[in-house]
């Protein structure tokens, strides 16, 4: 099986959909002519034209709102956004309009909307860039919002967000978007709210989401080889729908938890995942359940103290030393 | 036909309003899309549309008056017409009824928080120069948070609680392994799975059925474990002494070893003492206690009524001194108090100078203090005589040990039905309260005891007596 | 604003004496029925906010005249005159603002939110200027699909100085999208006059200017005038596809809201004078008995069938009942209401 960039992988994904399905359009800031400000869209223009490719003007509420506009309608916009961060001058299109259509019309609109893009800090750029809405739109019945750490995710999410009916906001990241992992050649969709186990364990359960889930990985794999300990990770891939079992699971398997998260501790998705937990598998706990988040800040820009900031590998590993 | 015109719901939140003034007199022509009156809602004064042509009959509320939303404001009709009738009082009854419940509603919701009284009268004080800043409240200095994985020590010490996890518990429970046998490994002394499963390994068995502590003076109820014959009755093995029981032990073996104790008893008839309990408590049980409302038990009659028998016997209330007696001028009435591991006495202070009433309210205040631990030495000292009570627990009689530096201690026991002979020498059910009094001889001598728990008969006997 | 008689316009000359008592007949209809839904909302049986269209009539009625099959209608929170006008039926309107489960929305819209996609109705939408960018959106698809089709987006002169408003504005001639901005421009943002909430120059369309928009300014008093100016657009939004901000003066008799006391920011008096001399019904009437289509007994029993309609109305929605407890978690996702063996998503989508 070829190994393709989690960037490539999300290129495929859009230009399959592209090709299956005429209602599908991609548009944002920079995603034709200038072929991504990422590179994500890249060569997507040259191969299906400006009738599907679409550049806009820098105006999120403007666009954003278009393309639910065009979504009620039946058309598939896939709208980019640069930054996740941006999508705070659209929210009120995102939450009220996209998330409430279909339940204020009583069933009579869907918006089978897709919004897109990276939703990260680590890449020294400030509290204004870095954000991580992810545990902000899930508060939001109507939204389901998905977060990717692989390239083979990446893909499947994405052809499986433009298919669905209902409003996806698809949350990347652009520091995993050089990583190669491997992809099949041949069509295949991951379905929404289905966790997958990165790393069986039996010691302890990390559940992550995003490149915390890589980071966690990572850690896992010091912890096998320098300390015993052997740590299962499981990657949520998808926020809501949440895939509570896969939860339970693990936590029944190795009574012992630790949440990883890019989101800032309060009201983070730990905090939503830690009530499942006490609620459905209390008498599996051995200890309590304990988090690793962003440190509670807006996003510093000082490059080394954001690596510190947000979770990395040698924060996970002293954590799990604490508890194991 | 004449149309009664309702008050309309002006907002979204009028739930009443006041009728300003009348800009349709009774007679004058009316017709659909004029204005008839103004009214004052919650948020503003709005003028109220007619829908309806022809004369105004009749005004139902006069300028100033208050109407509910829905209610009849007045009446539309041909002229000569005779107005519907309409039940005025009725409607202002019920539109006072919802203003209070608006202001009730604006006072829970608009009303700024009392400051308290510590707050500096100055708003937003200044940077403290110099000096030490004040630790910010509720902050971790830690640079990372959850680096501090310190578990908030127990606000005092915990009388005996095993820490262990849930899963531990569970297993333990399956296997039937008592927690007191597991020694914890876990962080903070708590019992962890690994910890069970080495008891297991180990061979620690035997399972030992909890007996229900109780929490008197409100019996509990909690029915005790099955335990299969042959089986022990209770895990062998040491337990540990708590501080408290210390101390009973060490007290209380002084009171019986030098004090000389001597013992008397009387049967009361309590039947009048339970009626009159009925009959205020049917008065006041159901009231707010800011009405008045109370519910008296029988032991706050027995406080009352103790107290009282001390007035008219004062020598019981006193203590020995080595060479004096001490005669005490108030009564400081201690009782006793049952909680888990123990027994405390906490004290109503000036008893002879407090209603039944006061001494109700007291009695459970200090019940609620010794339960959640919050008595202070203050609340426990200084008692001058102190009463214990049984009677919840069925025993018909005992006699207590007295609470140094007390002369004596009076033990109630259960009401209990027996057949009586009563003043006409006729069998009868009597309702009996035996009254035991435990009295330091060096203190009380047989007749001053005898004479204080006849006082004591003859109050409880007519309880009204205890009311003055 | 240019006096124009548009009586004699192309678009007005063809309609049939039929088709003018059907216009005049709307307009009633609409002024009926919210005048009814006063008396509802102040028995308390409607909560919540009103919006009420009463004056503007001739505004939806004429616009929404003139449209075809492939042309779309979005508004904001003010949005009854215009359900009535795309057709929707007064039960289902009145029942919607008692939040009754024969209402449109089945209760859960409410007021603001009244929607027919069947009559290319995309709603009632909450927040000011929200709407805007989606009207765009509707005519991008239109345009998308080759369809020879148009939006009319309404919004309020509040509305103009919302972010989005502009956003929308400059992608609908950027892209050169079927879209026509009308500004029903009623004097008042809320409580506040069109001179102390926008910076403009003569007329608020003229900022149209600024991205280089066609526009166009017209009374809303007179329907003709209505039809007229919406014609122009629409012409320019199927033939060319581009876009027009189309300002239309109107007033309204009711405060913002039922919320709103009027009593602060305009004199009686400009109301009567506007009911007077203004008022889009009476002028219509008074045209319509010029031009004998209208009889005095034609013009009574309009009224009180309109009348009638909107006691029914209140009758069906008082009768209907109010929707089931679960119906709180129906219609929040498509794919939760419509589960198969299809079905992709996985998990937990709906929370306890």
């Amino acid at each position: 099986m070829a190994q393709i960039t989690y960037r490539q992988a999300i290129n495929d994904a859009l230009a399959e959909e592209v090709e299956r399905d005429e209602n599908v359009v991609v548009m944002g800031e920079e995603v034709a002519q200038f072929d991504g400000a990422y590179k994500v869209t890249e060569g997507l223009l040259k191969r299906f034209g400006p009738k599907r490719i679409v550049d806009t003007p820098i105006s999120e509420a403007g666009f954003i709102g278009m393309g639910i506009g065009a979504a009620m309608m039946g058309i598939r916009p896939v709208m980019e956004l640069m930054f996740w961060s941006f999508s705070y001058v659209a929210f009120d299109q995102l939450c009220n309009n996209a998330a409430a259509v279909r339940y204020m019309s009583g069933g009579l609109i869907n918006c089978p909307i897709v919004v897109r893009g990276p939703a990260n800090g680590g890449t020294n750029v400030g509290a204004t860039h870095s954000h991580t809405p992810e545990n902000i739109v899930a508060n939001h019945p109507g939204i389901k919002v998905v977060c990717p750490a692989t390239a083979y995710d990446a893909k499947g999410l994405m052809k499986t967000a433009i298919r669905d009916n209902d409003p996806v906001f698809v949350m990347e990241n652009t520091i995993l978007y050089n990583d190669k992992w491997e992809v099949p050649e041949e069509e295949y969709l991951v379905p929404l709210g289905k966790a997958n186990i990165l790393r069986e364990g039996k010691d302890l359960s990390i559940i992550a989401h995003g490149r915390a889930a890589i980071t966690s990985l990572r850690a896992a794999e010091e912890l096998k080889a320098k300390h015993d300990i052997d740590v299962e990770v499981l990657d949520l891939r998808s926020i809501r729908p949440l895939d509570e079992d896969a939860v339970i699971e693990t936590v029944k398997k190795t009574n012992n938890v630790l949440l990883v998260e890019e989101n800032k501790p309060f009201c983070g998705v730990g905090a939503q995942l830690t009530y499942l937990i006490q609620e459905r598998a209390f008498d599996y706990l051995d200890a309590p359940i304990k988090r690793i988040s962003s440190i509670d800040a807006p996003q510093i820009y000082c490059k080394k103290l954001e690596d510190t900031q947000i979770p990395n590998v040698e924060r996970v590993v002293k954590k799990v030393l604490e508890m194991a | 036909m004449a149309e009664i015109i309702e008050m309309p719901k002006l907002s979204d939140t009028m739930t009443v309003g006041t009728l300003v003034s009348w800009l349709k007199k009774e007679g004058d022509e009316v017709a659909s899309g004029d204005m008839i009156c103004e009214v004052e809602t919650d948020k503003a004064t709005m003028e109220v549309e007619c829908f309806a042509d022809g004369v105004l009959l009749k005004h139902y509320v006069a300028e100033g008056g208050e109407i509910p939303v829905g209610s009849p404001m007045c009446a539309v009709g041909e002229k000569g017409e005779e107005p519907p009738a309409v039940d005025t009082g009725a409607i202002a009854d019920k539109a006072e009824e919802l203003k209070k419940e608006e202001s009730e509603e604006e006072d829970s919701e608009e009303k700024p928080a009392e400051k308290p009284e510590e707050a500096p009268t100055q708003s937003a004080p200044a940077q403290p120069s110099g000096g030490a800043k004040p630790e910010p409240q509720g902050r971790k200095q830690e640079f990372i948070p959850e680096e501090d994985d310190s578990e908030p020590a127990p606000a005092q010490a915990e009388g005996g609680r095993i820490k262990v996890s849930p899963l531990a518990r569970k297993l333990a429970e399956e296997k039937g392994i008592p927690l007191s046998a597991i020694s914890p490994s876990g962080p903070h002394g708590r019992i962890v799975k690994k910890d069970v499963l080495k008891a297991i390994e180990e061979g620690v068995k035997a399972p030992a059925p909890k007996t229900a502590k109780s929490d008197a003076p409100a019996a509990s109820s909690a029915p005790a474990q099955y335990v299969p014959s042959g089986a022990p009755i209770a895990e062998d093995g040491p337990i540990k002494v708590t501080n408290m029981r210390k101390a009973i032990a060490t007290r209380l073996v002084e009171s019986k070893t030098t004090i000389p104790h001597f013992y008397l008893e009387v049967e009361v008839d309590a039947a009048p003492l339970l009626e009159l309990r009925a009959e205020i408590n049917h008065h006041l049980s159901n009231r707010a206690p800011e009405e008045g409302g109370i519910k008296l038990t029988v032991n706050d009659f027995i406080l009352k009524a103790a107290t009282e028998a001390l007035r008219r016997v004062p020598a019981v209330n006193a203590s020995w001194m080595g060479d004096s007696i001490q005669q005490h001028g108030s009564v400081h009435m201690a009782f006793g108090v049952a909680v888990p591991d123990g027994l405390v006495t906490p004290v109503i202070r000036d008893a002879h100078a407090k209603t039944l009433r006061q001494i109700s309210i007291d009695t459970k205040e200090l019940i609620q203090k010794s339960r959640n631990k919050k008595l202070t030495p203050q609340d426990m000292s200084g008692s001058t005589f102190t009463v214990t009570n049984l009677g919840m627990y069925g025993t018909s009689g005992f006699y207590g040990i007295i609470n140094p530096p007390n002369a004596a201690i009076l033990s109630v026991g259960a009401t209990i039905k027996k057949p009586v002979v009563d003043k006409d020498g006729n069998l009868a059910v009597g309702q009996r309260m035996a009254i035991g009094l435990s009295c330091d001889h060096r203190v009380i001598d047989g007749a001053t005891g005898a004479e204080f728990l006849q006082a004591l008969q003859s109050i409880l006997e007519s309880p009204a007596l205890m009311l003055v | 604003m240019p006096d124009s008689d548009y009586s004699d316009a192309e678009v007005n000359k063809v309609l049939t004496p039929e088709q003018k008592i059907q216009l005049y007949r709307d307009m009633v209809r609409i002024r009926r029925f919210e005048e009814r839904s006063i008396r509802v909302y102040q028995q308390g049986k409607i909560g919540g906010f009103l919006h009420l269209y009463i004056g503007q009539e001739a505004v939806a009625v004429g616009t929404v005249s003139l449209l075809g099959a492939d042309d779309h209608v979005i508004t904001a929170y003010r949005d009854h005159g215009h359900a009535l006008a795309v057709g929707m039926n007064m039960n289902e309107c009145m029942a919607e603002l008692c939040g009754k489960h024969t209402g449109c929305s089945k209760g859960k819209g409410g007021s603001m939110h009244f929607f027919a996609p069947d009559k290319n109705y995309w709603g009632g939408h909450g927040i000011v200027g929200g709407q805007t960018p989606l009207g765009a959106g509707i005519a991008y698809a239109l345009k998308y699909r080759n369809l020879k089709g148009c939006c009319i987006c309404f919004m309020g002169d509040g509305a103009v100085n919302q972010g989005a408003v502009h956003e929308a504005f400059n992608l609908a001639q950027l892209w050169e999208l079927p879209v026509i901005y009308v500004i029903e421009n009623n004097g008042y943002s809320m409580g506040t006059s069109q001179v102390r909430s926008s910076a403009f120059n003569e007329y608020l369309a003229k900022r149209a200017e600024g991205y280089a928009m066609a526009w166009d300014v017209v009374s809303g008093n007179n329907i003709y005038d209505v039809r007229a100016a919406t014609a122009k657009a629409i012409k320019r939004a199927h033939e060319e596809s581009m876009p027009t901000l189309l300002e239309i003066i109107t007033y309204r008799y009711r405060g913002h809201s039922m919320s709103d006391p009027d009593k602060t920011y305009r004199e009686k008096k400009e109301v009567q004078e506007y009911k007077e001399k203004k008022d889009p019904i009476t002028v219509f009437q008074n045209i319509l008995l010029e031009e004998k289509v209208l009889t005095d007994e034609l013009i009574q029993s309009i009224d009180k069938e309109a009348k009638q309609e909107a006691e029914d109305a209140a009758s069906f929605a008082d009768k209907s009942p109010f929707p089931p407890v679960e119906s709180i978690l129906e219609d929040i996702y498509w794919e939760e209401d419509n589960r198969s063996d299809e079905t992709t998503s996985q998990g937990t989508i709906i929370f306890e």
